[in-house]
């Protein structure tokens, strides 16, 4: 074996690390195997997969709400979800979220999650967010106390008596308040914040809990222009970090910021694949326009 | 559905303005301390010399009646306070708290009943109404009514344990607004049937009376009124400081937060049922000591106390103060009870009318209560 052999040898091996370390395979870097060790609490990415839904079905009173919905999302990615009115979208993220229980079905967060044994405080905590369709922020708050609820800390009773925040975590309130435009408004009550600054206050809030997962809902609605560009930046940002999951209405917005555009019709999905593709799909064509 | 303008480029970081973010806020404002001291030397110099030292045919002195009568309505205004921290912040209206207020001054009625002695009407060791009923020894839950020491303890422990284990049941299975305030009330009101048994070991429907001693000290001299009267208006502006401390960390914002979106709070990671088992624990044990500073002042406890009109009256003093801002519902105690005190004596008849309209009135006109209107006055007035 030759000097400039093993040279390249070792420059190759180096090369491989820093790709898996970086994180830019789909996996992580990590490898499958039988001798892998889940650890409590920590979101298993080794398929690729950080939401995976198989088979869930939900109805209420008779009404099949979620009719055999099976969906993954990869980690990083941005994937948005329209569908006609009662498609069943929120119902969806209700049952990843906790709050709806599915009559049937498999959700994982990661590999090894099953998010159906968890509540709603519990999942939020693993690290999904949460976006309302309507913004709900605490109205009686200032905005610096709204973020600083969401803030990613512990959540139990006596250390809420006790909490102080730390120069980190005031370096990270100041960071996202020129994140979401709010920089000026930090003592203003929420309730007295505008509708756009409404929304961009409970993504605030989504991001100071640090999620891996996002769930957005109408996360544009009642934007101006403006807003909604601006919207449209943070989240293409945002892609990579984390992984969003946005359901909207607004096509132009959604023609910005999508890859994967995921169809959702009477509970199941209907049609998947970049924007252009499901606009000429005859059966997408056919919910919209009732032809 | 279509649009040309793509995304602009992420722009160049520029330097930012620094954000100062709100600091913590003090416990007390520099005015507010000066209100609490004044209140302090009122009720801890002003009013012993007053009713002490100042002759009693003098202009400034003040009566028995006025100590009697404002030693009862601070107790009033603990239990408001304690109301305040259930449902002002936290949202949860609570039409029982009678109830806790009563078991406090059911325990330290316990105590003062044992402190009588032999010297009851029948002479004997044990309370006049067990003779009465023909019973020869003490029943189990009277064990520590003899030491002063546990009652003090029993006086929050057993409102608190009570407030406990109804709490959890309720608040786990997600028993919420008028739901709750229902079984409150229902709880309360069975409470009363079953002090007013006989059987139950608590006095029947005469509770107890005819106290004699504290501590071995005699209960109805001017200074043993006066120490209560100091006792009780310390506890309230203690309770006042605590309450105030609760509110002011985050755990009070997470109160408010349950309060205004309780499903929203829950998406960012807490649990509720341990916030509203913490504060409605604590309001209740807050209730007991009321209760336990009312009975040696007033001088009887029988369970009328637990019926649910009593209950309800804490509502309207914590609404017609202004609720979420502690100082309101203490003014609404007084305000209330200053109005009843006079209002029952001049036009008797008129007292229900008259706390049905005001309650009304408070709840059409004064959404925030009397705090509300004076802080929209001192606001207006800028």
């Amino acid at each position: 074996m030759t000097p400039e052999l093993m040279e390249e040898g070792a420059l190759r091996l180096e090369r491989l690390r820093v790709e898996q370390s970086s994180g830019k395979t789909e996996s992580g870097g990590r490898q499958a195997g039988f001798s892998r060790i889940a650890t409590p609490g920590e979101v298993d990415l080794t398929h690729g997969r950080i939401l995976y839904l198989e088979d869930v079905s939900v109805s209420f009173d008779g009404f099949k709400a979620i009719n055999k919905l099976s969906l993954d999302i990869a980690p990083g990615e941005l994937r948005c979800i329209i569908g006609p009115n009662g498609a069943g979208k929120t119902t969806m993220m209700d049952i990843i979220t906790g709050k709806t229980r599915p009559d049937e079905g498999t959700v994982f967060f990661g590999s090894t999650i099953d998010l159906l044994r968890y509540n709603e405080p519990q999942i939020a905590q693993m690290g999904i967010g949460r976006k309302f369709q309507k913004p709900t922020v605490f109205e009686h708050l200032t905005v610096f106390e709204n973020l600083e609820l969401a803030l990613k800390t512990d959540k139990r009773v006596v250390p809420s008596m006790v909490f102080r925040l730390d120069s980190a975590q005031g370096d990270q309130v100041a960071d996202l308040l020129h994140t979401i435009h709010l920089a000026e408004d930090v003592n203003r009550l929420a309730g007295n914040l505008s509708h756009g600054q409404k929304q961009w206050l409970e993504i605030g809030m989504l991001l100071v809990q640090d999620p891996k997962l996002l769930l957005l809902d109408e996360p544009v609605a009642g934007m101006t222009d403006e807003e909604t560009a601006r919207t449209a930046e943070l989240f293409l940002t945002l892609k990579g970090k984390h992984s969003l999951m946005v359901v909207e209405h607004d096509m132009s917005f959604i023609r910005t910021i999508s890859e994967i555009v995921t169809v959702l019709c009477d509970g199941s999905v209907l049609a998947q694949g970049t924007l252009d593709q499901v606009q000429a799909d005859e059966r997408v064509i056919e919910v919209y326009l009732g032809r | 559905m279509k649009t040309d303008d793509g995304i602009r480029a992420p722009a160049p970081a520029v330097p930012r303005p620094p954000i100062s973010l709100p600091q913590r806020s003090a416990l007390l404002t520099r005015a507010g301390w000066s209100a609490f001291v004044i209140a302090a030397l009122l009720v801890g110099v002003l009013a012993p010399l007053l009713n002490l030292v100042v002759p009693q045919d003098s202009a400034l002195h003040l009566s028995d009646y006025a100590v009697a009568l404002l030693g009862k309505i601070m107790c009033y205004a603990i239990l408001a306070l304690a109301m305040d921290l259930i449902w002002g912040y936290t949202g949860i209206l609570s039409l029982g708290h009678g109830l806790f207020f009563a078991l406090g001054g059911y325990v330290m009625g316990m105590y003062l009943m044992r402190q009588i002695g032999r010297e009851g009407n029948y002479k004997s060791e044990l309370p006049d109404f067990m003779v009465f009923l023909d019973w020869k020894e003490l029943p189990w839950h009277w064990a520590l009514s003899d030491s002063f020491v546990a009652t003090l303890l029993l006086v929050v422990l057993v409102p608190g344990l009570v407030a406990f284990v109804f709490g959890y049941f309720a608040f786990r299975s997600r028993i919420k607004g008028v739901y709750f305030s229902i079984i409150t009330q229902a709880m309360t009101f069975a409470a009363m049937l079953l002090f007013f048994r006989n059987e139950t070991g608590f006095g029947g429907n005469n509770g107890f009376t005819d106290f004699k001693r504290i501590v071995g000290i005699a209960i109805a001299t001017p200074m043993m009124r006066m120490f209560l009267f100091v006792l009780t208006g310390g506890c309230l502006l203690g309770f006042f400081l605590l309450a105030r401390a609760l509110v002011r960390a985050k755990f009070g914002r997470v109160l408010q937060a349950i309060r205004d979106g309780e499903s929203r709070i829950m998406f960012c990671g807490y649990s509720p049922v341990g916030y509203k088992l913490a504060i409605w624990t604590i309001s209740a044990m807050m209730c007991g000591v009321a209760g336990a500073l009312y009975v040696p002042q007033v001088g009887i406890i029988n369970p009328s106390e637990m019926s649910p009109a009593n209950s309800i009256e804490i509502a309207i003093w914590a609404a017609v103060g202004g609720r979420a801002s502690l100082v309101g519902p203490i003014v609404g105690a007084f305000v209330v009870n200053g109005a009843k005190s006079w209002l029952t004596v001049a036009y008797p008849e008129f007292w229900l009318y008259f706390l049905g309209a005001l309650f009304i009135a408070v709840t059409l006109f004064l959404p925030n209560g009397i705090v509300g209107l004076a802080r929209g006055w001192k606001r207006g007035g800028k």
